[in-house]
């Protein structure tokens, strides 16, 4: 088999028979192939990220902006205009975008080390500033594409390449809770932390992805939707274990639900 | 007494923001440093009353960064900055420079390195011209000398950008900017070039747009090299400027840009009254470089020395394109002393006298 | 043919480059040719201040020189650092209420204005720099007065027109002192 084809299930349909259709890929998505890990949680925030995009009809007015890490490829997988930013600069980018096209819709999606290390002031002060758009952190606790290096999310004892005796928080910081952080800024509408772990997770943080766009359309702020992830090669571990992991490790540090959500009069006109 | 044209008494820094929402920008990033404050500060005071938008970002990492968004996305943008600042945007301007954002780069050049001091300097020629990020690129680099240029390099880099799809860049320094003299603003038509490539979001109509700089496949990247290297190779054939300034009979030659070729035409003017047959010739363009003159005119005079706030950069520039043919010195002074324009002749006269 | 070069210098908060700028703007508004280059940084905060303005027919090739056909020296440093720099034959004009010690070169004029005693006449020590503009242009008319007050009203926000007669009266009054002066 080429590398780049798509396995597509052979199914003959005839005419008498009918079947019904209860799965569809959003074409939102485009045919490449997906270069994460198998069993990497970046591949269902992207699918369900185009599948919120397709549901709302907004593929003409979304512009992505892809960050340096795992996911820097991002931009090859959905059908929509997209920048790729400079490491830890994506919400600087997507305020350029925003204030130069205040009609589209603008989001972001980083990792943490994206994010929350070499960016962490393009962050805040995006967030500080209100930019109306989305950012999509993905916080799996480790740098990914350079193969496993600690990143601010670490959890303490987290082994890694670059913490190979696991986190010592007194020499090497304390594992960073962004969205806590980010909550209290003003500029900061709605703040949620998911994970795409469990298909009942699954829905719900896809809500919280639609939510993110429809308040960018209300003109409220930016919305900063977390979704602990997983990293099962970085972890060592199978998919399954690093499922595991999330529920019995990162989700009590970083526990998941909503951190800060609009009011009531806020959404008077959704 | 009413002025027929629109004419004013500004410092540079001023007249190229005005000159900036005069020339229809879409939006300006930046962040205050000395001694070009205030771009920021006009802008931030006249964009509410008028057109664009003016935004101080958190840095100047962010303000780069914010140029490479709204350029990718179809805007007539700037910033400006100085030296160390604009040190730190160097990333981002040879990401600009990767994804051919047009886009105008404003750098109001004071001496280093390091913090170093607030006064004028052109220590920053070689990074303006040689690179200053990483990667095979240019900036197309415009030096004014004076506050009208300051003004008229930003209608000429915005076009010159959206041209060639590329970053220009405006290499000023200290004095220019925070100096006054009369600019005139004339009635322009400002035009602004289509750009298909922008990430307005994907309509039907068309492929989706990306604006990236990766190419991890060597294969890809040196294609992606070979395209912007033919792209230099028709700016340096079309847009190199320069000015003569008493050239036809010169024995000697001065070469000097923006602050230093002011003060050098005055060292003309000085030398000529002791009978020295003195030229100046002004690169307008830093790169492209009047390469090509200079090498005809190392056929007429017997000396060339450049005039420069720095330790001897652009010299090397003017060796190379003479190539040998007649010997080449410099004088400068640094660290944001300026010369006077007597130091400098008494220094031209020391020179003439070791050839 | 017209090409003055001046040096203004004098402490920070004594209106040294707002002088040279009124200047500027007088020259622009006659269709002269001007330059002004100022000093900046933390002499804005205190220290001392200057500015070089140069008024001319034909184009100003450097805006910065370091020999004077004319300088107005408000305070005691900047007499010492720039009375070696007139030029033979040019002037000083300066605040006689601050400076001491003068110049004594016979090579040049030397013209001693109580600018601040005078503007405390008027109760506003914030037009000593107009009675010495106007003790400059009664010397060197390189603008007309009428040209100053078509700066100022140009430069002066809207809300301060109440303070051009004051402006024109310094003016007047630093013309009558360089005429006594003389
Ligand atoms: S390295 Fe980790 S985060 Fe990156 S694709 Fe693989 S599993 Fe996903």
């Amino acid at each position: 088999m080429e590398n780049n084809e798509i396995l597509t299930p052979q199914c003959i349909v005839d005419g008498d028979d009918n079947y019904d259709l209860v799965y569809e890929k959003t074409n939102v998505m485009t045919d490449t192939r997906l270069h994460y890990c198998p069993g990497c949680g970046h591949s269902t925030a992207h699918k369900i990220l185009g599948e919120v995009i397709q549901e709302l009809g907004i593929q003409k007015d979304v512009i992505g902006v892809a960050p340096v890490g795992c996911s820097v490829f991002a931009y090859e997988y959905l059908h929509i205009d997209w920048q790729e930013a400079a490491h830890g600069r994506a919400t600087a980018a997507a305020t350029g975008i925003k204030r130069c096209l205040p009609d589209k819709y603008v989001f972001t999606y980083q990792g943490d080390g994206d994010l929350a290390a070499i960016g962490t002031a393009e962050t805040i002060h995006c967030i500080n500033r209100g930019e109306n758009i989305m950012i999509i952190f993905i916080n799996n606790g480790v740098y990914g594409m350079t193969s496993g290096q600690m990143a601010p999310t670490s959890l303490e004892g987290m082994k890694t390449t670059t913490s190979p005796y696991g986190r010592n928080v007194h020499t090497m910081g304390y594992p960073l809770k962004v969205s806590e952080l980010i909550a209290p800024l003003p500029g900061a509408f709605y703040v949620t932390r998911q994970t795409v772990h469990t298909p009942n997770a699954v829905r719900k943080a896809k809500k919280a992805i639609m939510n993110g766009f429809k308040y960018q359309k209300l003109g409220k702020g930016l919305s900063f939707i977390e979704i602990v992830s997983n990293c099962p090669s970085n972890w060592r571990m199978t998919p399954l274990q690093s499922n595991d992991f999330i529920d019995t490790d990162m989700l009590k540090y970083y526990p998941p639900g909503d951190i800060k959500v609009p009011s009531k009069e806020d959404l008077i006109n959704l | 007494m009413e002025l027929k044209e629109d004419i004013r008494l500004m410092k540079g820094n001023e007249a190229m923001a005005e000159a900036a929402i005069q020339a229809g920008m879409d939006a300006y990033f930046g962040y205050p440093i000395t001694p070009q404050s205030e771009v920021l500060e006009y802008l931030t005071r006249e964009v509410p009353n008028r057109t664009g938008i003016a935004l101080q970002a958190e840095s100047e990492v962010a303000a780069i960064n914010m140029v490479y968004g709204a350029a990718g996305a179809g805007a007539r943008v700037w910033t400006s900055s100085s030296s160390p600042g604009w040190s730190l945007m160097q990333e981002g301007v040879s990401y600009i420079a990767a994804a051919e954002l047009p886009c105008l780069l404003v750098n109001v050049n004071r001496g280093g390195p390091g913090l170093g001091t607030i006064q004028p300097s052109q220590g920053d020629y070689f990074q303006a011209t040689k690179g200053g990020g990483h990667g095979d690129y240019h900036l197309l680099v415009l030096a004014p000398n004076s506050v009208q240029e300051m003004a008229d390099f930003v209608f000429l880099g915005f076009e010159l950008a959206e041209k060639y799809r590329t970053p220009v860049m405006m290499l000023s320094d200290g004095a220019i900017g925070q100096m006054m003299e009369k600019v005139t603003f004339h009635k322009r038509e400002i035009v602004k070039s289509a750009k298909p490539w922008a990430t307005t979001g994907k309509t039907e109509d068309r492929e989706r747009n990306i604006i990236t700089t990766l190419f991890i496949q060597p294969e890809k990247m040196e294609i992606v090299n070979i395209h912007l290297n033919a792209k230099y190779e028709e700016i340096k054939k079309n847009e190199v400027r320069y000015e003569e300034i008493e050239t036809k009979d010169a024995e000697y030659l001065l070469v000097a840009y923006g602050l230093s070729a002011r003060i050098s035409h005055k060292v003309v003017i000085l030398a000529r009254e002791k009978g020295i047959k003195l030229g100046l010739l002004r690169p307008i363009t830093l790169w492209p470089y009047p390469s090509d003159v200079l090498f005809k005119l190392a056929d007429q005079v017997k000396g060339m020395m450049t005039v420069e706030l720095n330790a001897g950069q652009m010299v090397e520039d003017v060796r190379l394109a003479v190539n040998g043919k007649v010997k080449v010195g410099h004088y400068g002074r640094m660290g944001g002393i300026i010369p006077s324009p007597e130091e400098v002749e008494e220094n031209l006269e020391k020179f003439i006298k070791t050839l | 043919m017209l090409n003055e070069e001046i040096i203004i210098a004098g402490f920070g908060g004594q209106g040294v480059l707002s002088m040279g700028q009124t200047l500027g703007y007088a020259a622009m508004v006659e269709g002269k040719n001007v330059s002004w280059m100022p000093s900046y940084g933390p002499e804005m905060r205190g220290g001392t201040a200057n500015c070089i303005t140069i008024v001319s027919d034909s184009t100003i090739s450097s805006p910065i020189v370091s020999r004077f056909d004319t300088g107005i020296l408000l305070n005691q440093p900047s007499m010492e650092k720039f009375e070696s720099r007139i030029k033979p034959g040019g002037i000083i004009v300066y605040e006689s209420t601050n400076i001491l010690h003068a110049s004594d070169r016979k090579d040049i004029g030397v013209y001693a204005i109580p600018a601040s005693d005078e503007a405390n006449k008027l109760h506003n020590i914030k037009i000593a720099n107009m009675i010495l503009l106007g003790a400059f242009l009664e010397k060197k008319p390189v603008v007309s007065i009428e040209g100053v007050m078509e700066a100022l009203k140009k430069v002066l926000p809207e809300r301060y027109h109440n303070l051009l007669p004051i402006n024109r009266q310094a003016l007047e009054v630093g013309a009558e002192l360089m005429r006594k002066a003389q």
